[in-house]
């Protein structure tokens, strides 16, 4: 319990060893994540790969390696918040006829929490980065992203908030709040240990790398798209990511203020959303649903995009209804600032408010339907190939609606006033992301994991995964929709009507199919890596592609293309491909400019870390010494002007011929 | 009275229910509200299916239809556009959202929990021969407060109602958020300290239900829920006759001891009530010496009180914080009492170089604006006129005129 005490020293602040939670639970996972790490740390020595990782990896400023730490961050995280789900299942269906389960509330309450954060932040958010920042340069044309070291820098400050929430498991507790942690109940009067602050510091670390990355991305394409490429030209998964990156940038600010107006109530003792002096805990809700309603499209457009890019691939057709696929999506991007009330119906405003807010939730369902309306028509006169992409994409379109229509549901206040909070709406957001974004991410992953690594994955275990998913889903949240209608309201730690537990041991059961999913995922990885020669893809567009990331070789070169590309319309390598457009001849090759790798963002974003958590614990010499690093390092890095070299003519010629030769091998 | 269940426009669904074999309260529930709000549900849901079956069985017959090995199916790679086809995807979801959104309008309007009932069952207006119950719910650390103003007594964790007679809950908090939501009765709304909210519903069949705290409030949430009990007439008399022989007595020395957390708490009963309770839990001014938020809002729209306001910062810290032997923020302020002021006159005077003689020093003792008027109300001078947050100038204007509690 946090009875820990809010002594602080001068050299630990409050951290001393009532900090390490007595908690077997949490003692058999250390040893395990401890194991796991030494024996990691162990075979990185063995085989001599730090030098290598340091090198080509973490100082890199590549967007295409950059996009792959995301994602690797993300399928890490993934396995952290779903055993927080899993534990969840597990409590709720034991905790029955007067049994407390096997969770006390301060660990339950911090798991439902964690899984919150944890899959929103470290999970959704990495994916949907990782993508935008390996694809849309490729299809865009272009060599790198505008700022290739703020890149680096974004995604290890979004590493830094990680390793921040994944401390609290070990050291302190996480917040006991929810995920938005609302006040009064995340203010110090009511959560007086160290749970919020890395809440807090968690969110904020990693959203100064979300929102610099959105910067980058809404500079890379409005200023380096390929000659020729108009804006009704940009491949629609740009086009979502540019809607996404700039609600990134107009949204992720208004987070952060608020969570500054929160710990200014927690350290300073303002009085912004407290109860007395004035305090007003309700501008809180709305000021973190300003940005949380965005946030959710910011979630799903680029999966919106994929699923486009994908349908029309693999239908062999062009996309139906371009122009009404970007004025949807830029629609949306509009309307998802005009609906943040209808995620508190229930606070109490008056019945012309609310139905504001519910009538313009539906208006945004009026852009997606046309949006399905589009991949529908896109598949109507295709000749559609059932690989693994477009089965993740077929399973999203009947999935999504379910979802969408639930959400239309709630959108309805007086609907909403009998099943806010209730497992209905933890069934309709989970179907909406489950079902939207992580379906959207695999079929992302599926789509262009031949294009980053040269070979396709295995479609044995890809399919295992998938059926394991998509059922799974479905066992995993239909009860909870029943549940929901039986008045079950979430949050919930033990239950007393008995007629409840047949619901919630069939949700646990899709649990264990979605692990099994889970698993057969990372074994087809596996299988893959090690099949890769039969798998081989030596064209680089072992889809029949249509956008620019199919010009170039798999996985492309460090300079991506070695000329760029000239767009004459959309669908520019599927124009190309019909028009016959021949390999580039070797006489031209030019020199190319390129950034260099540096280690600066890794040591500011440990830096942030370190102060990050030096906060948490109020060891204030900490966290003055980080911050003064931060600002010392920053400035060193501004006087670095070693930022640059260029590939000779020569290599990238010996590249290109390689790639021509294995080409007419191949052919 | 009639205690017949009135089945509604849509209560055949409750049979699909029953069939079911759970109990959804939410789809068969006891109170006119609550049916309404499922039958705009229900409405709702098949509006959408127009057009969301149509959706997902093309979506199912064009996956099938033009799958690569199928060679009968037309081919048609460039074939992207279609006006028409443009005008029906834009157009068909939009006709559902004028509906529904129509349908939003006026069901938000007439379900707004703000609103008093026009009817207490299909084809039974609410005439004056009803009388509103009135409930003020308190959502405590982790239990529910109800006090029945009329009746003059309370209860925890334990609600019983007449069926048929429209009730009027007033919700507040006492620490944190939550909401207060009998499923079977009419939605939930939030409580909220420091603020008031208001929700309006009637039972209509007798029973016992679940109420819950359904919005998240720290470790005890869990067992923070009672049992709706809905009762004809006799057998409310008969509960509140019941209250009123326990003997114990609500004021607000008790309600600060009960006030502090507890878990799983078991109902039990008062069988008198400070009536002026509910207002200062409201007003956050239940424990002495503390400053009504009703009169600081008075003050405040006056002008505020100045450098003397400094003075106030004790009487206005909601201090649950020392209660609960938790903190005040490590680098804030402790709440202070500033006791005098030291003027520029006054350091000229220390230093022995005063022209003028000192002004004497601020009197403490009454905490109000400079120069004015105690506000009227039930917290000032007429003691026996009402404050409300909403409008606490409004009370001050009538003054002593205000009706009574």
């Amino acid at each position: 319990m946090a009875t820990a005490s809010n002594e602080t020293t001068f050299l630990l602040g409050r951290l001393n060893w009532d900090a390490i939670p007595h908690d077997p639970i949490v003692w058999a996972t250390f040893v395990v994540v401890a194991l796991g790490g030494i024996g990691l740390l162990a075979a990185l020595t063995r085989y001599r790969l730090w030098g290598w990782l340091w090198r080509e990896w973490f100082t890199s400023v590549d967007h295409k390696k950059i996009g792959i730490m995301y994602i690797i961050l993300a399928l890490v995280m993934l396995v952290r918040g779903f055993a927080d789900a899993v534990m969840m299942r597990l409590q709720q269906v034991w905790a029955f006829g007067g049994s407390e389960g096997y969770l006390n509330s301060h660990h339950y309450d911090q798991i439902f929490t964690a899984h919150g954060v944890i899959m929103i932040f470290f999970v959704a958010m990495p994916f949907v980065t990782g993508l935008m920042n390996y694809v849309v340069p490729l299809q865009i044309g272009a060599r790198d992203v505008s700022f290739p070291f703020l890149n680096n820098f974004s995604f290890w400050m979004t590493a830094g908030g990680a390793v921040i929430v994944m401390v609290s498991l070990f050291v302190g507790e996480f917040a006991q709040t929810g995920w938005l942690a609302f006040p009064p109940l995340s203010g110090i009067g009511y959560s007086p240990w160290v749970g919020v602050d890395y809440y807090i510091w968690g969110l904020q670390v990693a959203g100064v790398g979300t929102t610099l990355s959105g910067i980058n991305l809404v500079v890379t394409i409005v200023k380096m798209r390929a000659p020729g490429m108009t804006m009704m030209r940009m491949p629609v998964f740009t086009w979502t990511s540019l809607c996404t990156n700039i609600l990134i940038v107009a949204s992720f600010p208004v987070l952060t203020a608020t969570l500054v107006l929160l710990t200014l109530d927690r350290y300073v003792g303002t009085n912004f959303f407290t109860n007395d002096l004035g305090g007003n805990p309700m501008m809180y809700i709305n000021l973190i649903w300003i940005w949380g309603h965005p946030e959710v499209y910011i979630l799903i457009l680029p999966l919106f995009g994929v699923f486009s890019e994908v349908t029309s691939t693999f239908s062999g057709k062009r996309l139906f209804g371009y122009s009404s696929m970007v004025y949807a999506t830029v629609c949306i991007t509009i309307l998802s600032y005009l609906v943040w009330l209808h995620h508190f119906f229930t606070m109490g405003s008056g019945a012309s408010v609310n139905s504001f807010f519910g009538i313009t939730t539906m208006i945004i369902s009026i852009p997606t339907g046309a949006k399905l309306f589009n991949w529908l028509f896109t598949m109507y006169g295709g000749r559609i190939r059932f690989e693994l992409p477009m089965m993740w994409t077929v399973a999203f379109m009947l999935t999504f609606t379910v979802g969408g229509m639930t959400g239309v549901l709630l959108a309805v206040p007086p609907a909403d006033f009998v099943l806010h909070n209730s497992l209905f709406l933890v069934a309709h957001f989970h179907n909406v992301i489950i079902g939207g974004v992580l379906f959207g991410c695999f079929a992302a992953i599926n789509f262009w994991w031949p294009k980053a690594f040269g070979y396709k994955l295995d479609v044995f275990w890809g399919k295992v995964s998938f059926w394991f998913w998509v059922v799974g889903f479905w066992f995993a949240f239909m009860p909870l929709y029943v549940l929901g209608l039986m008045g079950v309201t979430r949050r919930l730690r033990v239950f007393d009507d008995p007629d409840l537990r047949i619901w919630f041991a069939i949700a646990a059961l899709g649990a264990v199919l979605i692990a099994i999913g889970i698993a057969a995922m990372f074994v087809q990885f596996a299988v893959s890596i090690r099949k890769r020669q039969l798998n081989r893809d030596v064209t680089g567009d072992p889809w029949d592609g249509r956008t620019l990331e199919w010009a170039t070789s798999s996985p492309p070169p460090d300079y991506n293309f070695a000329f760029s590309p000239v767009v004459h319309g959309l669908d520019a390598w599927w124009e190309m491909k019909k028009a016959g457009a021949t390999r580039p001849d070797a006489a031209g090759f030019l020199p190319i400019h390129m950034p260099r790798n540096t280690g600066a963002g890794v040591v500011l974003a440990a830096l942030s870390t370190i102060c990050g958590l030096a906060l948490v614990w109020y060891i204030w010499w900490l966290a003055a010494l980080g911050f003064l690093a931060i600002l010392a390092v920053s400035i060193a890095h501004s006087f670095n002007y070693n930022r640059d070299y260029h590939i000779p003519a020569e290599q990238v010629r010996a590249v290109e011929d390689a790639r021509s030769r294995a080409l007419a091998q191949g052919a | 009275m009639k205690h017949m269940a009135k089945p509604g426009r849509l209560g055949w669904l409750s049979v699909l229910v029953l069939l079911a074999g759970c109990k959804a309260e939410v789809l068969a529930p006891a109170g006119d509200v609550a049916a309404q709000q499922r039958d705009l549900l229900v409405i709702s849901t098949l509006l959408m299916l127009v057009i969301i079956v149509p959706v997902m069985a093309m979506t199912a017959f064009f996956a099938w239809k033009y799958r690569a090995k199928n060679h009968q199916a037309r081919y048609m790679p460039d074939w992207d556009h279609s006006t028409k086809l443009e005008l029906l995807i834009w157009s068909a979801p939009l006709l559902i959202v004028v509906s529904l959104g129509a349908l939003t309008w006026v069901g938000t309007h007439l379900l707004d929990p703000y609103r008093p009932l026009s009817r207490v069952a299909p084809g039974q207006e609410v005439t004056e021969d009803h009388e509103v119950l009135r409930v003020e719910v308190v959502a405590l650390d982790w239990k529910w407060l109800f006090i029945y103003p009329q009746q003059g007594v309370a209860s925890v964790n334990e609600l019983t109602l007449p069926v048929d007679r429209p009730v009027e809950f007033r919700l507040t908090s006492s620490s944190v958020m939550n909401a207060f939501y009998i499923p079977a009765m009419a939605g939930m709304i939030y409580a909220m300290p420091g603020m008031e909210t208001t929700l309006h519903g009637v039972m209509n069949q007798p029973g016992g239900y679940k109420g819950i705290a359904s919005h998240y409030s720290g470790a005890g949430f869990s067992g923070m829920h009672f049992a709706a009990h809905a009762t004809d007439d006799a057998g409310f008399d008969d509960w509140v006759q019941t209250l009123r022989a326990g003997g114990e007595m609500l004021d607000r020395a008790r309600y600060l001891e009960l006030e502090a957390p507890s878990q799983n708490v078991a109902p039990m009963g008062f069988a008198q009530v400070d009536p002026h309770l509910f207002p200062r839990i409201v007003n956050m001014c239940v424990e002495e010496g503390k400053m009504c938020m009703a009169e600081m809002m008075a003050v405040d729209a006056e002008g505020g009180a100045g450098l003397a306001g400094t003075m106030n910062m004790a009487a206005l810290t909601y201090d649950k914080f020392k209660r609960r032997g938790t903190r005040a923020p490590v680098l804030g302020w402790e709440p202070f009492q500033v006791l005098s002021f030291c003027t520029p006159e006054d350091s000229a005077l220390m230093f022995g170089n005063a022209s003028v003689e000192a002004r004497s020093l601020a009197d403490p003792a009454p905490l109000r604006g400079r120069g004015m008027e105690p506000p009227a109300g039930l917290f000032g001078r007429a003691a026996t006129s009402e404050i409300t947050l909403a409008n606490p100038m409004a009370a001050k204007a009538r003054g002593g005129d205000g009706h009574n509690l």
